[in-house]
């Protein structure tokens, strides 16, 4: 197959209609009759609801009321658990649950009798803290306020610990994160029981949305069609919420015999969507004298919210990532989803393991610090190698070498001589210079059997005008799918990128290809899309209509000859695992991912101590990645991720009150500008991995796991200030600055 | 969106005298809109109270910048994008270009100011302390009259001022200062652009041999209001500058101000980088 | 709690994009809804309804502003150049050739903005510099690219165009 596309830079599929405006998101859709959805919902965290009254002053007629007896099917939001209603029926569990649905055709007048109708409560015992959940201060959730528990062991820690020289403890913690796509979430839904129910969204997942719907009314699946429409940005905040606000819609349309449009505002979508699980992370490490990792012991907790949610699948990647990329022959992963009376935290993209990995990054740099070694040696000293076994047990295939991509990294950020000069010119300096370093690797795709149970399938076909369209339920939400789909297929199939199209994902046309999330659209269903092509193209070479050799305009001619002798001509390929993978789901162990992606950053920053803010002056990011399919859109992955964990690690902070978002306002969260954010140079290494479209591994979620911990690393090199949470704000710095101060005395 | 927008009035006047009448007639009933920027983000948020407003976009009195040979005349209608593109006003007071180019976004700008700026009165304004440390004043009108009064004052609490029901805010005035001052201005946001102040300081001084002959110190999000903090410019005055001139003016600092813990810092926060900034302002001047 | 009195709509007139939309909206509609809901420009976007975003950015004689913030009354008698009018027919204007070819739209539902504000800057700075870049930008929040290929994109139109606001290829 010759690559005539792959790893070139192609203008993006849809990118016309997005720099002129015409990509039609939801909210840009309308229907005739169609009329406006809103949710009313809770104010307190925790209690019974006695009564809903509907105040005066509204034509309350003129409306359509949901509430849960509504409900055809079971009031439940299908997921992994049970436990999520749809409408919050008989108890409140969290801030901003939804209670009733309004609908009515004057957005105005729907806003002000969302106001009106008055909910009565009486209210319950709630709990907000990890602490207070672990202590079970009061029970909130099944027997024990615990989701979801793991507990991977490897060799024999407890033994270990004889051997250690040096024993380094360290606590660490994580606040939450709003994804805050631009676009907020919303739904457009046309649903009548003769019918179904069919919805047009924001989202990343059409197959997800359909099994919630399938469940809430009770329907077959053929009577439920999910349709995405252009998506402004997910990063996982699209990923299971979505198919709560697509239930609203659909409940509103269903009772009303008309099209419902729910658009969230910003207010609405901040306090009443998932946000990242917080984490608090505990680590007792114990190393020899000369560097040696011996035994690690983690315990890693996340705050799950009210409802499972995703919150089990959040801990494995998580509990998976903790000891990080490097080799320990003992350790313990002890690992919690507990639940607080805050809205279900949900997916966010790197999904746990920015959590962990922030926590193990920190933690590294103490433990050199105690060996006396540079940071940078304790890790490359500890860099699994091929043929080693990670956490889980699992071998190291490929030719991993971090030593490499931390010596790129190194150069690339003139590592040693700003280290020095810094050290130099900070004395007596107001505004402080610091160098910090991660080391981190992030599997691709589904973890264990996760991929074998999804069973991905794409499907492909060729038009009436001879060229191919490609039939996926992966989503375009801005990291490329459309572009590199097209790439792939058009490089297997010896044709041009325009030849491609790219169905729009309705479940009513396109197969079930699995989630879009866990970095795991280019590489696993890259690898379907191309198998796909290739089973098109070997079935007109079988046909003689096409010869191996052959151009576009002649396969062009071939396909349409094909058609009009012998009908369709479509190709379908299903996932199958690579050969030799072991996952043990009982004792979590064996080979987590099919392959990981490695990486080294380095973050300079320059901290203020007359104002201590932080700002990063300059970033490196090195990875390797397999194969790279598009220099700029996979370049776009990175800096983005950066930029957003830049936010994670100095800007966003929720501020919760009682289980709810106070500061649900773009002017109050603060997410980095234009202005903040510094060069971002990011460096790609390839170790093509044999079972990705060219050898391509997943990158999405991997840029937001290296920079928050490089950043603090690098505070504590300019200042001598060890932070332990984030988002490390200027208010948490300054208080450790005076702390230090007052324990020096 | 969580306004019921049928419920707003916004009436555009044609003159002056025409906006004045309907204040007089009927005081309290309208509120005047200049530019928006800080009305409809409440209007849009659900909490904008006042239902009847006035635009003041015809009213071409309230527009302009003049220069005369003592003084530069700015009208209330002037925006920050207005502000920081004159000549005059950029070689003479620059704080005040400084503080409109880190008023929010450039299209903030382009629509916001100084007059809503002022009246609007949020303790956290970023043009105010410039005001402040320039000795403006500003000018009411109304039916009844038109008066002078020096901005220093005009805030007397939490969003209370001396501006009666009919008046509106038709000009600011700043004194050309004869030499010049040594003059520093320092926002400290959440970001570094379009972000709300939590600390926000605005100083100059007349320095003659290392001896503070004059000083104006103000500041912003730091207190109730916009704040000159005269006890500690009184410690300054005709003080050689030293360090313990600059610690003594620090605690003058701390008591002076009355800064609050809310949903964007602490008062500690504020208050250490207060003193910290105004540690920076005075070791400038004696450079 | 009641709705209260309502008031009537008025009559807006107002070029758009070079032609002339005379429609009626209430005084303090917000010229953003009037583009999409009356005018049916969808490519103005609301990203927060609190002028943080710059999601709804427009020109306004010339100028960027933020339509969420702007009240029909306001935008009455004003001209308005929406994402709609940046291109000249099927010529892309100089910015939206540059963010194709340097990836400089993502999700793309802060791109109408940025382009409105990369429009905006190169009019009034023709060849400007990192920090005119990104003070230029600041108002417009991207969550998916990280600037980067953004200051690449306002860089490769400057060299592209190096031609005033209405300047195409």
């Amino acid at each position: 197959m010759e690559e005539k596309l792959f790893g070139h830079s192609v203008i993006r599929k849809e990118g016309r209609d997005k720099v002129t405006g015409r990509a039609q998101y939801v909210d840009d859709i309308s229907f005739p009759g169609m009329i406006y959805g809103a949710t009313v919902r809770s104010s307190i965290a925790r209690g019974r609801i006695t009564g809903v009254r509907y105040g005066d002053g509204i034509p309350w007629s003129e409306f359509t009321i949901v509430t849960a007896a509504d409900i055809p099917g079971k009031n439940e939001i299908a997921a992994i658990a049970h436990d999520q209603p749809c409408l919050a029926d008989q108890f409140i569990n969290h801030p901003e649950e939804p209670i009733v649905l309004l609908a009515h055709p004057d957005k105005y007048l729907l806003e002000e009798a969302r106001r009106a109708v008055q909910i009565d409560v009486e209210p319950l015992p709630a709990i907000f803290a990890i602490e207070d959940s672990l202590a079970r201060c009061c029970i909130i959730s099944g027997e024990d306020n615990v989701f979801k528990s793991y507990r991977v062991e490897k060799g024999d820690v407890d033994a270990a610990w004889a051997r250690a020289d040096v024993v380094v403890e360290g606590e660490f913690r994580t606040g939450s994160q709003e994804q805050l796509y631009i676009e907020n979430q919303g739904m457009i839904a046309v649903a009548n029981p003769r019918e179904g129910v069919t919805v047009w969204g924001s989202l990343q997942c059409p197959y997800y949305v359909l099994k919630a719907l399938v469940t809430l009314f009770g329907l077959p699946n053929e009577k439920v069609r999910v349709i995405q429409a252009e998506t402004g940005g997910g990063f996982g905040g699209k990923e299971e919420y979505p198919s709560m606000i697509a239930a609203h819609a659909a409940l509103l349309a269903w009772k009303s015999g008309k099209p419902v449009k729910i658009i969230y505002d910003r207010a609405e979508d901040m306090v009443a969507t998932t946000k990242r699980h917080p984490s608090r992370t505990r680590h007792r490490t114990g190393v020899t004298g000369d560097g040696k990792l011996v035994a690690m012991d983690i315990d890693f907790v996340i705050d799950g919210g009210a409802y499972a949610t995703l919150s089990s699948v959040v801990l494995s990647r998580g509990t998976i990532h903790a000891a990080g990329p490097y080799f320990c022959p003992n350790l313990r992963i002890r690992s919690q989803a507990v639940a607080t009376n805050a809205p279900p935290h949900g997916a966010f993209r790197g999904f746990g393991a920015p959590q962990s990995i922030f926590a193990l990054e920190r933690h590294f740099d103490h433990v050199a610090r105690a060996l006396n070694l540079p940071p940078e040696e304790f890790r490359r000293r500890n860099f699994l190698r091929k043929g080693q076994t990670a956490a889980t047990g699992q071998v190291i295939h490929e030719d991993v070498d971090l030593s490499g991509l931390l010596d790129r990294a190194l150069k690339e950020s003139d590592y040693h001589a700003k280290h020095e000069r810094f050290a130099r010119e900070n004395f007596g300096a107001s505004i402080k210079r610091g160098i910090g370093i991660s080391s981190f690797m992030h599997g691709a795709g589904f973890t264990g059997s996760g991929e074998v149970t999804l069973a991905s399938i794409v499907e492909m076909e060729a038009t009436p005008e001879g060229c191919v369209r490609i039939l996926t339920a992966s989503t375009e939400i801005g990291q490329g799918t459309n572009t590199v789909f097209s790439q792939i297929a058009a490089d297997a199939l010896g044709i041009g990128f325009d030849c491609i199209e790219i169905a729009r994902p309705d479940t009513a046309s396109v197969p079930n290809s699995g989630p879009t999330v866990a970095s795991r659209t280019a590489m696993v269903v890259g690898k379907l899309v191309e198998a796909a092509a290739l089973s098109l193209k070997r079935t007109l070479l079988e046909s003689g209509l096409l010869c191996e050799a052959c151009t576009e305009d002649e396969f062009v001619r071939a396909c349409r000859r094909y058609i009009e002798t012998r009908g369709p001509l479509r190709s379908r390929s299903q996932y199958e695992p690579p050969p030799g993978l072991y996952w043990d789901d009982a004792t979590y162990s064996g080979d987590a991912y099919g392959t990981f992606a490695w990486a080294v950053y380095v973050a300079e920053v320059a901290v203020d101590t007359i104002t201590f803010e932080v700002r990063v002056t300059d970033f490196v990011a090195v990875q390797e990645v397999g194969r790279v399919i598009h220099p700029v859109l996979a370049a776009g992955q990175i800096e983005g991720g950066v930029a957003q964990a830049i936010g994670m690690a100095l800007y966003e902070n929720v501020v919760w009150r009682e289980g709810r978002m106070a500061n649900g306002q773009m002017t109050n969260y603060i997410m980095p500008t234009a202005a903040d954010i510094p060069p971002i140079r990011v460096f790609f290494e390839e170790q093509p991995y044999p079972f990705g479209p060219g050898g391509a591994k997943g990158i999405g979620e991997l840029p937001m796991d290296g920079p928050a911990p490089a950043i603090l690393n690098a505070i504590e090199n300019a200042t001598g200030i060890c932070l332990r949470e984030i988002p490390a704000t200027p208010e948490l710095l300054m208080d450790a600055m005076a702390e230090k101060a007052d324990v020096r005395g | 969106m969580r306004a019921y927008i049928p419920s707003y009035d916004l009436r555009i006047p044609g003159s002056l005298t025409e906006a004045l009448g309907l204040l007089a007639r009927e005081p309290g009933i309208w509120q005047p809109f200049a530019g928006g920027t800080d009305l409809m983000v409440l209007l849009e948020a659900g909490k904008l109270s006042h239902k009847r407003f006035l635009s003041l976009s015809k009213l071409a009195d309230l527009r302009g910048i003049e220069v005369t040979s003592d003084s530069v005349i700015l009208g209330a209608l002037t925006t920050y994008t207005e502000i920081q593109r004159h000549s005059v006003l950029q070689a003479e007071f620059p704080l005040l270009c400084a503080a409109a180019r880190e008023t929010g976004s450039i299209a903030t700008q382009n629509r916001g100011t100084l007059g809503g700026n002022i009246v609007n009165a949020s303790p956290a304004a970023d043009s105010p302390p410039a005001l402040l440390v320039y000795d403006a004043e500003i000018e009411l009108i109304s039916e009844r009259g038109v008066h002078w009064l020096p901005y220093h004052g005009f805030h007397t609490d939490y969003k209370k001022m001396h501006l009666a029901p009919d008046e509106l805010l038709r000009a600011i005035r700043l004194p050309r200062r004869a030499k010049p001052w040594r003059q520093y201005y320092r926002k400290v946001g959440t970001r570094k652009a379009q972000a709300i102040s939590k600390v926000c300081f605005a100083g100059a001084a007349q320095m003659e041999a290392g001896t503070i002959r004059d000083i104006r110190i103000a500041l912003g999000s730091v207190a109730p209001i916009v704040l000159r903090a005269v006890k500690t410019e009184d410690a300054l005055r005709g003080a050689k500058l030293g360090p313990e001139i600059i610690a003594r003016a620090k605690e003058t600092l701390a008591r002076e101000i009355s800064p609050i813990d809310d949903i964007r810092s602490t008062a500690r926060y504020r208050l250490r980088v207060t003193q910290n900034l105004l540690e920076e302002f005075l070791s400038h001047l004696g450079r | 709690m009641c709705v209260g009195d309502t008031v009537s709509k008025i009559d807006i007139e107002c070029r758009v994009n070079g032609k002339l939309s005379r429609l009626q909206a209430y005084p303090m509609a917000r010229l953003l809804d009037i583009l999409r809901e009356e005018l049916h420009l969808t490519g103005t976007k609301e990203g927060c309804g609190e002028g943080e975003c710059g999601a709804c950015a427009v020109l306004m004689n010339g100028a960027i502003v933020n339509s969420c913030l702007i009240p029909a009354v306001e935008a009455d008698g004003e001209e308005i150049r929406t994402i709609e009018g940046i291109a000249s027919g099927a010529q892309l204007h100089a910015v939206q050739d540059a963010f194709l070819e340097c990836g400089g739209a993502q999700c793309g539902i802060c791109t109408p903005g940025m382009v409105i504000a990369a429009v905006a800057l190169i009019d009034r700075h023709p060849h400007p510099g990192d920090a005119e870049i990104r003070e230029g930008l600041a108002g417009n929040l991207c969550r998916c690219t990280g600037y980067q290929k953004i200051f690449a994109a306002v860089v490769r139109a400057c060299e592209a165009a190096d031609t005033p606001l209405s300047g195409n290829r």
